[in-house]
Parts: C-alpha cells; sequence; structure tokens
C-alpha cells in the first residue's frame, strides 16, 4: 500500500495530469461535484459523497459525432470520426459507479463491439475511492457491491490526513509505479492498512443503520416476465410521473441512445450519437404510430428493463447498482427502490 | 400535521365511497420520510396509505389535466398557493370545473430537503417537526435546525393562508410563513446590472441546463398538448445541444409563453435538478406586467383575464412600454 | 486501439433504379458503385439506410440474396426519410446503407422440404418476397409454394408483373390474389385476407410466413388457428423503430428482446412469451 498526505495532493493530481487527461469530481456552477477535467483554479471535491451524473460519459459520451458526410451533387463520401488517442484518468469513482461500467460493457463490448466505447475505455484507468460516509439513498450493497473496495484499477481511501493507495490491475500497477518512481507516492506505513479496514468496517456499520440497509430486490422478479409486465400495480406507481427523463440523465446505466443527422452546410453533415431516454415520448415513435404510446407504458419499460429483461439477459446481474442519484435527483420522488418494492409486495407476496 | 394526515385520509376515503369521486390526487409516503411522492387512489380502502406533512411540496394541480381528460371526477388536496394553478387552468380550459373537487389543505410551509443537507445532515434516517424546529436523525447522530432556516424559498415568499378555489376546507387554516419583504428584490438587483453583467448572470444560469423540461412538466401554465419543444424532428428538441444557446432560448422562450400566466407557485425552480433560479426570469415577467397593465396576479380567481389575452383602451403602447422601461434600469 | 470500420459507420451505395410500385411504393434498386451488392445477407435480413441530413431508417431487403448483382427495397413513403426517398433522389444517386441486420428465416434448415403458405397485405409482401425468389432459385430444396396476397386496390399490389407473370409459371407455385372492395377490370377474388384464406381451405400441414399491418396479422393468425394451424408453424416479421441495429441503443427493446437483433422475425408463440408492445 502506498499513500501521499492529503496536503500533497495537488502534487498527485499534477503528475497525473502528466500522464494523461484526468477528470475528478468537481464543483459545477450550480455547486454539485461532478466529473470534470482537471485545472488548477477547479474546485476539487474530491470527497463529496457523489457526483451529479457517473463518469460514464467518459466512455459514453452525451454527444459523439461518428462520421462526416461530404456531398456534392449526387455523389456522397463519408469519414469515421475516431475517438482520440490518449490515456484518461479518472480519479475519485465511487464503488456503485465502479460497477455500473462492468455492466454497460456488457452493452457496449457485447458482439458487435462498439468500437467508439471500446477505445475509450481500454485507454481509461480508474481511480476508485473508497466510501466513508454513505448516505440514506445508498443501496449499493443490494448488489453484492462493497462500498469500501470499488472495483476500479486503484483503490484509495481518505483515511485522517492521508490517502493510501493500492494497486489492483496490471494497469494501475503500471501507474502506480510512475507515481512512486516520481516520489508522489510514497511506500504507507504499516498501520495504514489497518486504519483502512476500520473506515471500511465504520461505512458498514453506516449502513447498516439506514433505512435501506435491508433492500434487495426479489429475484423471482426475473421469473415471470409477462407476470410483472401486466401487473396493475404500474398505473399508479406511474401515476405522478412527469416524464423529465432526469432519472435517464443521471443513472449511471442508462445507455439508451439516438442517431441523428446534423446538417452543418449542404456539403457536409455530422452524423452524431446522443443520449436518449425510454421514457421520451418519441422514443418508440414511427412514421404510424408508437407501441408505447403512455406514459405508464413508458415508464414500466424503463424499470422492467433494468429489474426484469436485462437481468434475464445477463444472468441474474441487475442494471442498477444503487448509486441512490434517482432517489435523490426525481422532482417527484420517484425511484427504483419504491418500485422494486411495489412489485415484490404485488407481484412476489400477493399483498396489494 | 399528523392530525391533518388522519383528516386527509379519512376525507379521501368518504369521498371515494361515497361515490362523489372517482379519484383522489394526494401523496404517498416513501423511504424516508421527505420524499413523499404525488399519488393518485381510485378506492377507499388505499386512502390509509396517503400522508401529508411538511414534505409535501408538489403542486397536484397539473394531475388534473389527465383526469379530466379520462372524464373522471377528482378530488385533490390543495395547499394555499396550489389553488392559483388550478384556477389558471380552468382559465385556460384545460381542465373542466365540473370534474374537479378541490380540497383546501392547510400548510405552514414545506421543508426543503436539500437545505437540510446543506446544513450538515447526512446519512438521515427519519425527519420529524418539533415546533419551530426541525429534528434529523442521522447515523452520525440528531442535528436540529430551525425551521425558518430550511423552508423552501418558494414558502419563503408565501402569498398567504386564504384558498383561491376551494370546495371545502379540510381543517382550520395553519399560521403561514410571513414575508415582508419586496418580492422583486432579487429581480431589481439583477435590473440594476448593466447589460454585460445581466447577460453574463443569465448565461451562466442557464448554461447549467439539461434539458430534462422538468420544469415544464410539473408548470400549471405550460399545458399545451403539443409543445413546441417536444417535435422531434425539430433541433429543438434539445437531444443533443449543438451549442448553449438552444439550452438558454429554451428557457427565456418558455417565460415568454407562461407570462401572465405564470402563478408564482415556484414549483419550476423547486424541480430543477440543476439548481437553477428559473423564478427570477418569471418574477421579472410579472413585474414588468404589473407595471405595464397594472397589478396583476394570476390565478387569483378563475374568472379575470390576464393582460396579455386581453386588451384595454389604455394599454401602453409598444413604443412607451420600452421608453417606460428604461426608467426602471 | 481498434482501427476496424465500426458496425455504425455505413457504406457508400448508389441507388441505379427507381420503380414506381403504386402510389405511395417505389423499389430502389442500390448497388456498390461500380456494382455488385453492399453486403451479403440471408432472407428476412434489414439493412439501415440513410439520407444525410435526414438520417437513418431500417428497411427489410425485398431483393432475393442469389441476387448477386444488386439489393432492392421496396419503401412506402410515409415519414421524412422515406418522402424524401420517394421525391427528391434520382437514379444515380449515391446513399449510405449498413447492415445485413436481424435474424433471417430459417431458409437453410427450418423450411427446407416444408410446403410453404406465405400470406402478405400491402407492403407487406416486401421481406417475403425475398423469402420467395431465394426459394424459387433452389427450388427443390422447399415444398409446395402458395402466395396468398391482398392489398387496397389493383393499383396497390407491388411487383404486380413478378406476381401474375413470373411466380405462377414456376414449378408448383400459385399466387392467390385478393383486393379490399370490387373494382372494374379485376375479376379476381375480393375480399379481405381473413377470409380468403378460409375461402382457399388450406390444410394445417403448411408452414406459414406471415407479414402485414398488425390488424391483419392478428385477423390471419386467428383464421389459421381456426383452420387448424398451430402458432408455432407461423412465422411473421415485426416492424418496429430501429436506429442502431445492434441491440445496444434500445429504441426496439421489447421483454428480453432487441427486435433488430433477436428478430424482427419470430414464430407466433415466440410472440406470446413477449411483452405485446409492438
Amino acid at each position: 500500500m502506498y499513500k501521499i498526505a492529503k496536503d500533497n495532493l495537488p502534487k498527485l493530481y499534477v503528475a497525473l495530469q502528466n500522464i494523461g487527461t484526468l477528470l475528478l469530481p468537481c464543483k459545477n456552477k450550480s455547486g454539485h461535484a461532478d466529473f470534470a477535467p482537471y485545472r488548477e483554479d477547479a474546485e476539487i471535491a474530491l470527497d463529496a459523497p457523489l457526483t451529479n451524473r457517473s463518469a460514464k460519459d467518459v466512455f459514453f459520451p452525451q454527444v459523439e459525432n461518428l462520421l462526416t458526410f461530404k456531398t456534392s451533387g449526387k455523389e456522397l463520401a463519408l469519414e469515421q470520426n475516431v475517438p482520440p488517442v490518449g490515456v484518461t484518468i479518472v480519479m475519485g469513482v465511487r464503488a456503485c459507479d465502479a460497477r455500473s461500467f462492468k455492466i454497460l460493457d456488457k452493452v457496449f463490448l457485447k458482439a458487435p463491439v462498439d468500437t467508439y466505447y471500446k477505445t475509450r475505455r481500454e485507454q481509461c484507468v480508474l481511480i476508485g475511492l473508497g466510501c466513508s460516509a454513505p448516505e440514506e439513498t445508498c443501496f449499493c450493497h443490494a448488489f453484492g457491491i462493497d462500498a469500501g473496495a470499488p472495483e476500479t484499477d486503484v483503490q484509495t481511501w481518505l483515511a485522517g490526513e492521508e490517502l493510501c493507495w493500492q494497486a489492483v490491475t496490471a494497469n494501475g500497477e503500471e501507474l502506480t509505479a510512475k507515481l512512486v518512481d516520481g516520489g508522489v507516492l510514497v511506500e504507507a506505513a504499516a498501520d495504514a492498512a489497518a486504519a483502512v479496514s476500520e473506515q471500511q468496517e465504520h461505512t458498514q456499520k453506516i449502513l447498516s443503520v439506514l433505512p435501506l440497509h435491508d433492500f434487495k430486490v426479489n429475484d423471482e422478479l426475473t421469473k415471470d416476465e409477462l407476470k410483472v409486465f401486466h401487473s396493475k400495480i404500474w398505473e399508479q406507481l406511474a401515476a405522478g410521473c412527469l416524464s423529465c427523463c432526469t432519472c435517464t440523465y443521471v443513472c449511471p446505466t442508462c445507455h439508451c441512445y439516438d442517431i441523428r443527422d446534423y446538417q452543418e452546410t449542404e456539403e457536409r453533415t455530422q452524423r452524431y450519437r446522443c443520449w436518449d431516454s425510454c421514457m421520451a415520448k418519441d422514443f418508440t415513435l414511427m412514421a404510424h404510430g408508437s407501441p408505447r404510446k403512455t406514459k405508464v407504458e413508458r415508464f414500466r419499460q424503463r424499470y422492467m428493463h433494468k429489474l426484469v429483461y436485462f437481468p434475464e439477459n445477463n444472468e441474474g446481474e441487475y442494471a442498477c447498482v444503487g448509486c441512490g442519484r434517482c432517489l435523490q435527483k426525481c422532482p417527484v420522488q420517484l425511484n427504483i427502490v419504491k418500485v422494486a418494492k411495489a412489485l415484490e409486495k404485488a407481484e412476489v407476496k400477493q399483498d396489494v | 400535521m399528523q392530525k391533518i394526515e388522519k383528516l386527509l385520509q379519512k376525507r379521501a376515503a368518504e369521498l371515494l365511497a361515497e361515490g362523489t369521486v372517482e379519484r383522489v390526487l394526494a401523496w404517498h409516503a416513501g423511504e424516508f420520510f421527505y420524499d413523499n411522492a404525488p399519488a393518485a387512489v381510485s378506492s377507499a380502502d388505499e386512502c390509509d396509505k396517503l400522508v401529508y406533512n411538511e414534505f409535501c411540496p408538489a403542486n397536484l394541480c397539473k394531475y388534473l389535466i389527465e383526469t379530466s381528460h379520462a372524464g373522471k371526477k377528482t378530488a385533490v388536496f390543495l395547499k394555499p398557493c396550489d389553488t392559483y394553478g388550478v384556477n389558471q387552468l380552468l382559465k385556460d380550459n384545460r381542465i373542466k370545473r365540473e370534474l374537479v373537487y378541490a380540497i383546501g389543505t392547510p400548510c405552514s410551509g414545506m421543508l426543503d430537503i436539500k437545505k437540510i443537507k446543506a446544513a450538515g445532515a447526512k446519512g438521515i434516517i427519519s425527519v420529524s417537526v418539533d415546533g419551530d424546529e426541525v429534528v434529523v436523525n442521522t447515523a452520525y447522530g440528531e442535528k436540529r435546525l430551525a425551521k425558518a432556516d430550511v423552508l423552501l424559498n418558494k414558502c419563503l415568499m408565501c402569498k398567504g393562508a386564504a384558498y383561491k378555489i376551494a370546495d371545502e376546507e379540510l381543517a382550520e387554516p395553519l399560521p403561514v410563513p410571513q414575508f415582508t419583504g419586496d418580492k422583486f428584490a432579487k429581480v431589481k438587483e439583477i435590473e440594476a446590472m448593466s447589460a454585460e453583467e445581466r447577460f453574463a448572470f443569465w448565461q451562466s444560469e442557464l448554461s447549467k441546463c439539461i434539458r430534462c423540461n422538468a420544469c415544464r412538466d410539473i408548470c400549471p401554465a405550460c399545458s399545451c398538448e403539443q409543445c413546441i419543444f417536444d417535435k422531434p424532428d425539430t433541433p429543438v428538441a434539445g437531444k443533443a445541444y449543438a451549442d448553449e444557446v438552444e439550452e438558454q432560448m429554451y428557457h427565456i422562450i418558455r417565460a415568454f409563453h407562461v407570462a401572465g400566466r405564470c402563478t408564482g407557485c415556484g414549483e419550476c425552480a423547486r424541480v430543477c435538478p440543476q439548481g437553477i433560479h428559473l423564478e427570477l426570469l418569471n418574477m421579472k415577467f410579472m413585474k414588468d406586467i404589473n407595471s405595464f397593465f397594472g397589478q396583476y396576479q394570476a390565478g387569483a380567481d378563475s374568472e379575470t383575464p390576464a393582460p396579455q389575452v386581453s386588451f384595454k383602451q389604455n394599454d401602453p403602447e409598444a413604443n412607451s412600454a420600452v421608453e417606460g422601461r428604461e426608467q426602471h434600469v | 486501439m481498434c482501427n476496424c470500420q465500426d458496425t455504425l459507420i455505413p457504406q457508400i451505395g448508389v441507388v441505379t433504379d427507381i420503380c414506381t410500385e403504386t402510389a405511395d411504393v417505389k423499389t430502389f434498386r442500390v448497388e456498390k458503385i461500380g456494382g455488385g451488392k453492399l453486403f451479403e445477407h440471408l432472407p428476412g435480413q434489414c439493412a439501415i439506410l440513410s439520407v444525410p441530413g435526414k438520417g437513418e431508417a431500417i428497411f427489410s431487403i425485398t431483393s432475393s440474396p442469389t441476387n448477386e448483382k444488386y439489393m432492392e427495397f421496396s419503401i412506402k413513403r410515409c415519414g421524412s426519410i422515406t418522402n424524401f426517398l420517394h421525391f427528391d433522389i434520382e437514379p444515380g444517386q449515391q446513399i449510405a446503407g449498413r447492415g445485413p441486420y436481424g435474424n433471417h428465416f430459417p431458409v437453410e434448415d427450418k423450411l427446407k422440404g416444408k410446403d410453404l403458405l406465405f400470406i402478405a397485405g400491402g407492403i407487406g409482401l416486401a421481406p417475403l418476397r425475398s423469402v420467395i425468389n431465394y426459394m424459387l432459385d433452389k427450388r427443390d430444396d422447399y415444398g409446395s409454394i402458395d402466395v396468398v396476397y391482398g392489398a387496397r386496390s389493383k393499383e396497390d399490389f407491388v411487383r404486380y408483373d413478378e406476381l401474375t407473370n413470373v411466380w405462377p409459371s414456376q414449378k408448383d407455385t400459385r399466387v392467390h390474389l385478393t383486393i379490399d372492395r370490387a373494382q372494374e377490370g379485376w375479376s379476381g377474388n375480393v375480399g379481405f385476407v381473413p377470409n380468403f384464406l378460409k375461402d382457399l381451405k388450406f390444410t394445417p400441414d403448411k408452414t406459414v410466413l406471415l407479414c402485414g399491418p398488425p390488424i391483419m396479422i392478428k385477423l390471419c393468425l386467428a383464421a389459421l388457428i381456426e383452420m387448424g394451424f398451430e402458432k408455432k408453424q407461423v412465422y411473421t416479421t415485426l416492424e418496429l423503430r430501429m436506429k442502431c441495429g445492434v441491440g445496444k441503443c434500445g429504441r426496439c427493446n421489447i421483454g428480453k428482446k432487441y427486435v433488430c437483433k433477436d428478430g424482427p422475425v419470430f414464430t407466433c408463440d415466440e410472440l406470446d412469451e413477449m411483452p405485446d408492445e409492438y
């Protein structure tokens, strides 16, 4: 295990910035922490409990140009836009977000591989930060995620006056070696590991008294797709929903996208990919109508996908990591916990 | 408030059992006491699950549009500020009066969980109100906060306890937060800026926008059947912005569209996930309308036409309106 | 780092022929620049064609894979991209295309040796035509072929010449046409497809391939079941809005399936296991 004094963190940031593009939680204009490129004058908020969004836009940007078309008369030429070359380092990744990348991998790295995502993912080194002060909205434990041990290339913990650092993967070892050689990281004292364990235990203790400590998604829900689909409970659950799509925007595992053309000039068109939401009215709209005309159907689709369809296709893994962002951000307080609990009550326990 | 909650549950059950209404709009509890969600129930035996406490900020009147379309008579529990929205929806012909059963519900100000957390409360296990104090029981210990310090911004400018429309009142009114200042104070501050400073302020505020459209979706004055921003083939659908101007134009256009019909319920600013001060745009319009057309409060009743949709002989001419405005700057 | 062409990147092709079939259907012939097909495919698969500035849309490939020279798409105009294709392009226009996407009718295994009944309504013939021509090119691998095809009027049949002259002259191949309402100059059957099916009294030993408007599929399926067919011997192809074509963007997700990848060809008993959101 290595360490760096908290006061010396700026040195670490500069050293990382010299190795690749460094992204870490910084305060944005609204005062919320969000991943942003490192700048000396940025208001860094490494220990902010949760960023506004996960770092999914490192691999899956909100807007990404796929190709450029050039037209001249009847002729057409195209040029693929390739993602930039270069290492990206994301620091301060929480355990929930770290798992969410593995879920996104199951979508984008499944054949046929999405080369845009793959290129970015392979060039990225993730430095996780163990949680020390979970919120009541956290429920990563429901998905077997250890808040104190993010599944990243490097794990770090803010313990006392130090940042403790442990490489996990080969990429993590490589990065660590560079920092050790540069004198930025030093060997941690023997008691550092104990301090980290103490923090991890404390985190679990806090989680055990919070309201969602015993929340788990009932896996009976994935066993009868049509029964859950036809549940009478959806109407009631979706009643307050505004279809504003905020949940999709902040969710680390949401990955629906649209492909659109942007005509810059008569001769030049950009084809771009952008985030989209299955909750949006026009998501499944075709020239002659939409199979999901109502808000309730769209609401149902999002949660069925996360709680039933995705697990059915991925050995029982839910498309949720318990980060709690939907609990924090929904303007009308709807979220996946409420939905999962209501479904369990109505369809598994048959107690409406 | 617990007494009022019981009254609400009882009244909702009665109205459904009697068949006076087919549906009731109120709130359901969440996991944490502070995350109550708007809910619709249609049978008396579901009413014991309804809740009402200091965390029911949502203005439920917008959901009346759906039930009006479905032809179902709906009872809705309205705080005093929510009733303005109902009048506005009636004036805009979005809901039918005979399908609405408005129940005036006492309120003494709703609490802002964001302010409670900003005051340092984390790992919240439960929240309760004890007189003038908010008691937060957290995994890291108890925290006591003054209720006045953690009220929602919109409650700080409470328009008063009077219901502008009500078929009945659930209980005796509660004392509402007293507001004695100038509600346009912040607007005047911005008006006093130079044009460049003002531009920079708004550019900065509005660039936080992520186009979730929650502000539009919760606004009682935004009720177009087909919103101009929803047309999928137009670039203004905002899926992926080509530049920030679109986000900024969206808010300015929406403010224009609701001018004269905005009741100042404050929901738009409350629901914004990015914390944009949307209410300032709408308040600027309100201030201007007051000075050009005379003091006007949208939603105060369901008859008076809005200045923007009526013409009076002494309405200021466009030129004089602009000249008049120069004096405010 | 991966330099390979991503599956979302199309190739440039050229429209070499445009044939007006009906008032709102045209068949576009697309080739690689210099001749040949943009890519190989199997019957039932689709391609995503695009027009810069307008976007992409998925279309079933109506020509058979055994056609080595070009691919054909019979496209009904109903939206912004299809309207553009109909009105704003001429032969010689280059367009972009990518594919093939989706599963295909099991012409290599399950359908071999079977007696086949094709049922189509309107533009629904387009994907089935690929299968029919494929089978006619490999005639001895398949049993009898009956094609039941209904359209609003005589002018709404797609590929009329093929229907009346080419196919009926093939070995053990029959074409049964019907139109919705009586019309001068038409001496064939008049009536909706489901009723026509019952009149034709097919025996339930055939494998059915069915494609058309949703209501037609529903009623034909009911008629077939009445006639003793089982859902598992009826194949259909779904039409849904699809964007990526590779099961990632989420648009065509129904239940645990992605129509662009696990479909669009499904048997009717497979459809029963899916939520009915199509």
